[in-house]
């Protein structure tokens, strides 16, 4: 049995490692600006966008101005979208006539799917009309995918790059949906229609059943958000039970397929980042670090779930399985405890089985992923977190090796480390102090189902998945009441757009510098060591800042469970 | 002077280094250092549970709260002390420079006359003269006259130096005294802006300026422990959900465990040190971004003369021509350098009692010297038989002896081809009209050069050498010291073209120089070390002043300024790593009572809850004097590739901060465990 599972878990990794390098390369040359053979197929369609949009001069951006576009363009979608939500029960495309959505839900969701994040305190089926589905959930869930990898690549080209200049906005917006994520959105919607997953606007089916009722079938335009929904690390699903319903991922293979969607533009990213640096060694170090953390957190999870709930086994029940609680048959322990590291890895927030009922430490594994949010991450967001890591090591090792620290050739100074010391603050922030909220008040903790270290751990898993903008749900917690709608709003928009902007701004004081030369007396960053010094500098900064909460929380249910 | 110096430690300077950590205890000057700061709150709010119990929610052992009390507050108080000593060891440099600074008369020139009026009322642009016996008043140009002037008190150097009016050994520095002579000097500086005053200034740590990377690293600091913050006072809440009890004071002291005191306590004695090190090194930096700059230095501008050769070109060779002989050429010699003083004749003499040769020392003395001119570039003796003993350059003497009707060896032209293309200077030696041979002067490297760069190359710092020499003999010396790259013929100009061209190219350039025509090429500099002989517009232009003006000195400072980062990063690191350890004393302990299986986490085995508390509270604090001696000296440093220096500080700072904690707690626990 678990030989098959190495071997599941083995052919899905090893996929994702071939694919790193053709896939890096080529978001490198949609977006290196320098012409290439991708502008001869992609290069009129963006041309009739912008004439469409008579966007005639589009010349490069400062920092500030990019960021300034994306803040209005990202604000100028949620309101359309909030509208469009609240009016839903008047537009077309509603078979089942659904209501307008309750505004508080409404915040939360136009938020969640702006920020990419695609926490869902609705439920699809009975909560969105089909145009909602396609309008307001597609839609963002490009619009958002795209506005991750803008900003990942406006950032490289930063560090990497001289001048002020980090690009143009809305050139990169058009070119990362029209060349990156369409195209693989149609090849991945057409795979998942060949092996059976729904694709429709035809109301939800009635169904007679053997008793004589009636049934309804929830339907409709699955399979094209379904690949949206993981090529763009949305993870919202088109059904409540999101990717472990039978029409989201029917089989083993659509799971795998699902697994590979939502894993290989984050983990092309890093190579892409070495092109640019024109060091690809570079690119593997940040890679390779990821890599090796997503190995422990998988292993984690896997062995923690193999091995299964004691309070069960002392029942007499067949603990052969592992932990089978809240997992689908068809994916097992393996099919789920991979889809588990990586939806919260690449910050997706899909999952395959319900997260509440993993083993304490199978959650902690997750839980932490989230609490880093530098083991590949969202769209770009991962990249971005992991090269503020990498920047932190480089200033505390920098200065070990008596040079004042510099990173690819740039100082590391006053500004930058202020710049980047709020957006290290900003992550424990979001996370503990609305937890810490929620635990003094019943508005907050009267939505926890399992009270307790468990229930600590709900509550502790919804903000850290709102925060690294993963949007999965721990679940188990009744969270669509107006108290946890807004306190997830604001965390979610927070965890967003507070660390773009800081890291962005850190992007462009970097790219204003005098590069300066590189000797033997300066520390290497494209390394083995370095790969150490960054896996430190993320557990030593990052994770001790979580240590007491964990204890607290999935370590004292783990201790317990005995 | 320079032992004094070096002096670290003594009772005094410690009685008054443990007063000033009492007096730093004032809220006020807390707040400049943010880590320190929280735990003097962090140590009031003990206080107030200790003084009205229950405030702060139930406690139960008033015993365990004054021992937390007590150890935050001697965490402070180590903090301060360790900033004091550092400040203490300035302090004592200023007085003693301030002594140097005594008030004395000038005879300041007023219209046609002199009045004497006290030194502390001249004004720039004052004239005053200063005779044999006088101490000069204060900085100033000599703008008349040549005297000889001690300058002890300044450099600690007690041979007397020759100043003069005009070129590049006109500036005079006040409190040095004048031996010979008699000199007017033109003030240079208002009261108190003198280089003795700035100097004091300086090391006493009173002007000084967080530097960028003081100001970054406190950043660092800051955000880590407003993180801390968070995760602490969020716990509270947490535990009260889970209804497990957590006591203020413990709450406390996980937050003084976390946040980064180590580093915080000594970064500015780290600073402090820094700078004094330098200063023993008796350059004077004009701020600590200087000192800074110097441990990035990619480049190193040096002149040859006098810093990498000793300048004078010294006998290395004889070389008979024609039918002399090596040993006629010997006598010969050194018979011509009898008289001769300059260090050229000297080494003449040398080279024979080295080789073992003699010569006719008898006949030599009973001659008349001959002294150099300008005119005849020969110099030698007059032998009372009428015989004419000459040295001098090559075709002076093929001249001299032509003129004798002499016969010219074939072989001379061979020969002084041969040491000019070897770098040396030829000197002819004849006696009349023949001429015995040829002398190899060399410029000679001085010893321990080719080491010192070899360690460069291995920091990464490429050398230049800079000389007037034309290219054969630059080539022949780079070559001889291991410098990477040289500039032959070089002239002022010349430097700063190669100072733009390495900036250009992104690299920090450091250079030493000591006249006015080089002090563009100092300014333009990343780090400019000026010698104290030179003239005020070079020391103005250059960040730092040797006051020794030996420009080798440079590479120590360089040494230096890598050294004050290493160590700042080093702490930091342990500090840091530090965290784990405490951690797994503190957290087992306090979640203990309500989970009982918790206690799996107390890997370090901790007798009671309360005493692995204490223990770590208690490491946190000891650590911090025992650090004390590295952040003063530095932590080690050898030159050595940044990878190899990397992995050794890791080791040693990274692994051993994670390690040494646990040891540290266990042991203290064992003993603290005898009470609770």
């Amino acid at each position: 049995m678990s030989y098959m599972d190495y071997l599941e878990m083995l052919v899905v990794i090893g996929v994702i490692l071939l694919l790193v390098k053709p896939v890096g390369t080529y978001i490198y040359h949609v977006f290196s600006n320098v012409p290439n053979r991708s502008d001869r197929i992609f290069g009129g369609m963006e041309n009739l966008i912008f004439k469409l949009a008579g966007y005639r001069q589009r010349e490069g951006m400062d920092w500030k101005k990019y960021m300034v576009s994306l803040l209005a363009s990202n604000t100028v979608l949620m309101t359309i979208c909030f509208i469009l939500l609240s009016l839903q029960q008047w537009l077309p495309w509603n078979p089942d006539r659904i209501g307008g959505m309750e505004p508080s839900l409404a915040f939360n969701t136009v938020i969640s799917f702006m920020t990419n994040t695609n926490l869902q305190h609705y439920s699809g089926e009975t909560g969105l009309s089909y145009l909602s589905q396609m309008m307001v959930i597609t839609m963002m869930m490009f619009t958002s995918a795209a506005t991750g990898l803008c900003i990942a690549i406006a950032f490289i080209r930063g560090i990497t790059g001289t001048g002020k200049l980090l690009g143009n906005f809305f050139v990169d917006f058009v070119k990362a949906i029209v060349r990156i994520l369409l195209p693989a959105a149609l090849i991945v919607t057409l795979l998942l229609v060949a092996l059976q997953v729904p694709q429709t606007l035809e109301p939800a089916a009635a169904i007679h059943t053997l008793e004589g009722s009636v049934q309804r079938i929830a339907l409709g335009p699955v399979a094209s958000l379904e690949s949206i929904k993981h090529l763009g690390t949305n993870g919202g699903g088109f059904f409540g039970a999101n990717s472990s319903h039978p029409f989201e991922n029917p089989s083993g293979l659509t799971n795998a397929i699902e697994i590979w969607s939502m894993w290989v533009i984050s983990a092309s990213l890093p190579y892409t980042f070495g092109l640019f640096a024109r060091n690809k060694k570079q690119g593997w170090v940040i890679f390779t670090a990821m890599f090796i953390l997503f190995v422990a957190f998988l292993s984690l999870v896997y062995f923690s779930e193999q091995a299964g709930n004691p309070l069960i086994h002392t029942l007499g029940v067949d603990a052969s399985q592992g932990n089978m609680e809240g997992k689908e048959v068809r994916f097992g322990v393996a099919g789920s405890a991979l889809f588990t590291a990586v939806t919260t890895a690449a910050t997706t927030g899909s999952v395959n089985n319900m997260h509440d009922t993993l083993t304490p430490l199978g959650g902690l594994a997750a839980l932490v992923q989230m609490m880093l949010n530098v083991v590949f991450g969202g769209k770009g967001v991962g990249l971005m977190n992991m090269m503020m890591y990498a920047i932190l090591g480089v200033f505390i090792c920098g200065l070990m090796v008596g040079r004042t620290p510099e990173f690819l050739g740039k100082k590391i100074e006053a500004k930058e480390m202020k710049l980047i010391a709020i957006a290290i603050l900003i992550h424990p922030f979001i996370v503990l102090v609305p937890t810490a909220i929620s635990a003094m008040t019943g508005l907050g903790y009267g939505a926890v189902t399992n009270p307790g270290y468990h229930g600590l751990t709900q509550m502790l898993y919804e903000y850290a998945s709102s925060a690294a903008n993963n949007g999965s749900g721990f679940e188990g917690l009744a969270d669509n009441t107006p108290y946890w709608n807004i306190m997830t709003g604001f965390v979610m928009l927070l965890g967003r757009y507070v660390s773009m902007i800081a890291l962005l701004g850190v992007a462009g004081s970097l790219m204003g510098k005098e590069p300066v030369a590189e000797s033997i007396g300066t520390l290497r960053t494209d390394n083995k060591l370095f790969t150490g010094i960054l896996i430190g500098t993320v557990l030593l900064i990052g994770a001790l800042t979580f240590l007491p909460v964990i204890a607290a929380g999935p370590v004292a249910e783990f201790l317990t469970l005995k | 002077m320079s032992t004094q110096r070096k002096s670290i430690l003594s009772g005094r300077m410690v009685q008054r280094a443990i007063l000033d950590s009492f007096r730093k205890l004032n809220p006020v000057m807390m707040i400049k250092n943010p880590v320190m700061f929280v735990v003097e709150l962090g140590a009031m709010l003990v206080l107030l549970q200790m003084l009205l119990p229950g405030i702060l929610g139930r406690s139960s052992h008033t015993g365990f709260n004054i021992a937390v009390f007590v150890i935050l507050l001697i965490t402070i108080l180590f903090a301060n002390f360790a900033e004091a000593l550092a400040e203490g060891r300035g302090k004592a440099q200023a007085d003693h420079l301030k002594k140097t600074k005594q008030q004395v008369m000038a005879n300041k020139r007023v219209g046609g006359g002199l009045r004497s009026v006290p030194s502390t009322e001249l004004r720039k642009e004052d004239i005053v003269v200063v005779s044999q016996g006088e101490m000069i008043p204060g900085d100033g140009e000599i703008i008349e006259g040549l005297a000889s002037v001690d300058e002890s008190a300044i450099t600690g150097e007690s041979a007397p130096v020759i100043k003069e009016a005009g070129g590049d050994f006109c500036s005079v520095t006040g409190g040095t005294l004048v031996v010979s002579d008699s000199i007017v000097v033109r003030i240079t500086n208002d009261p108190g802006e003198s280089f003795i005053d700035r100097m004091i200034s300086l090391v006493k740590g009173a002007k000084r300026q967080r530097t960028p990377n003081e100001i970054a690293l406190g950043t660092l600091l800051a955000v880590l422990t407003v993180i801390f913050l968070i995760v602490v006072f969020t716990l509270k809440p947490i535990a009260d959900y889970l209804n497990i009890e957590l006591e203020t004071a413990v709450l406390i002291s996980l937050l003084v465990c976390l946040i980064p005191t180590t580093i915080g306590g000594l970064l500015s004695a780290i600073g402090i040190a820094g700078m004094d090190r330098v200063t023993q090194y008796n350059v004077l930096a004009m701020s600590g971004k200087a000192v800074e700059a110097a441990g990035d230095v990619n480049t190193m501008i040096l002149d040859k003369t006098g810093t990498i050769t000793y300048g004078n070109r010294m006998a290395a060779e004889l070389l008979p021509v024609g039918a002399g002989t090596e040993a006629e050429l010997a006598n010969w010699a050194a018979i011509s350098s009898q008289f001769d003083e300059t260090p050229e004749g000297r080494s003449v003499l040398a080279l024979l009692r080295e080789r073992g040769l003699i010569y006719d020392e008898l006949l030599a003395r009973s001659g008349d010297s001959i002294e150099f001119k300008a005119e005849t570039r020969m110099s030698g003796v007059d032998l009372p038989d009428g015989r004419r003993v000459r040295k001098g350059a090559v075709d002076a003497i093929r001249r001299w002896v032509a003129e004798q009707s002499g016969q010219i060896p074939d072989d001379l032209e061979a020969v002084t081809h041969r040491v000019a293309v070897a770098g040396g200077t030829p000197l002819a030696v004849a006696v009349d009209a023949v001429i015995y041979g040829v002398i190899y002067l060399k410029d000679t490297v001085k010893p321990g050069m080719k080491e010192r760069f070899e360690q460069l190359r291995k920091m990464g710092i490429r050398t230049i050498m800079c000389t007037g020499d034309n290219p054969l003999t630059a080539a022949t010396i780079a070559q001889e010291a291991g410098v990477d790259d040289y500039i032959a013929e070089c002239k002022p100009e010349d430097k700063i073209d190669v100072i733009r061209r390495e900036q250009a190219a992104g690299k920090l350039v450091a250079m030493t120089g000591d006249g006015t025509n080089d002090a563009p090429a100092l300014a333009q500099a990343d780090v400019g070390l000026a010698m104290n002989s030179g003239t005020v517009s070079a020391k103005e232009a250059a960040n730092m002043v040797d006051l020794d003006s030996d420009p080798s000195k440079l590479i120590e400072v360089v040494g230096i300024g890598k050294q004050l980062l290493m160590t700042r990063g080093a702490l930091t690191t342990f500090s840091i790593a530090n965290d784990i350890a405490k951690y797994f004393a503190i957290l087992p302990a306090m979640f203990m009572l309500a989970i009982p299986q918790m206690s799996v986490l107390n890997v370090m085995k901790l007798g009671s809850p309360l005493s692995a508390v204490l223990s770590a509270l208690i490491f946190n604090a000891v650590i911090i004097p025992l650090l004390i001696p590295i952040a003063m000296r530095g932590v080690k440093y050898r030159p050595m590739s940044s990878q190899r220096l990397l992995s050794r500080n890791l080791l040693i700072y990274g692994l051993g901060g994670v390690v040494a904690p646990f040891i540290g707690i266990k042991l203290i626990d064992l003993f603290v465990h005898l009470w609770i």
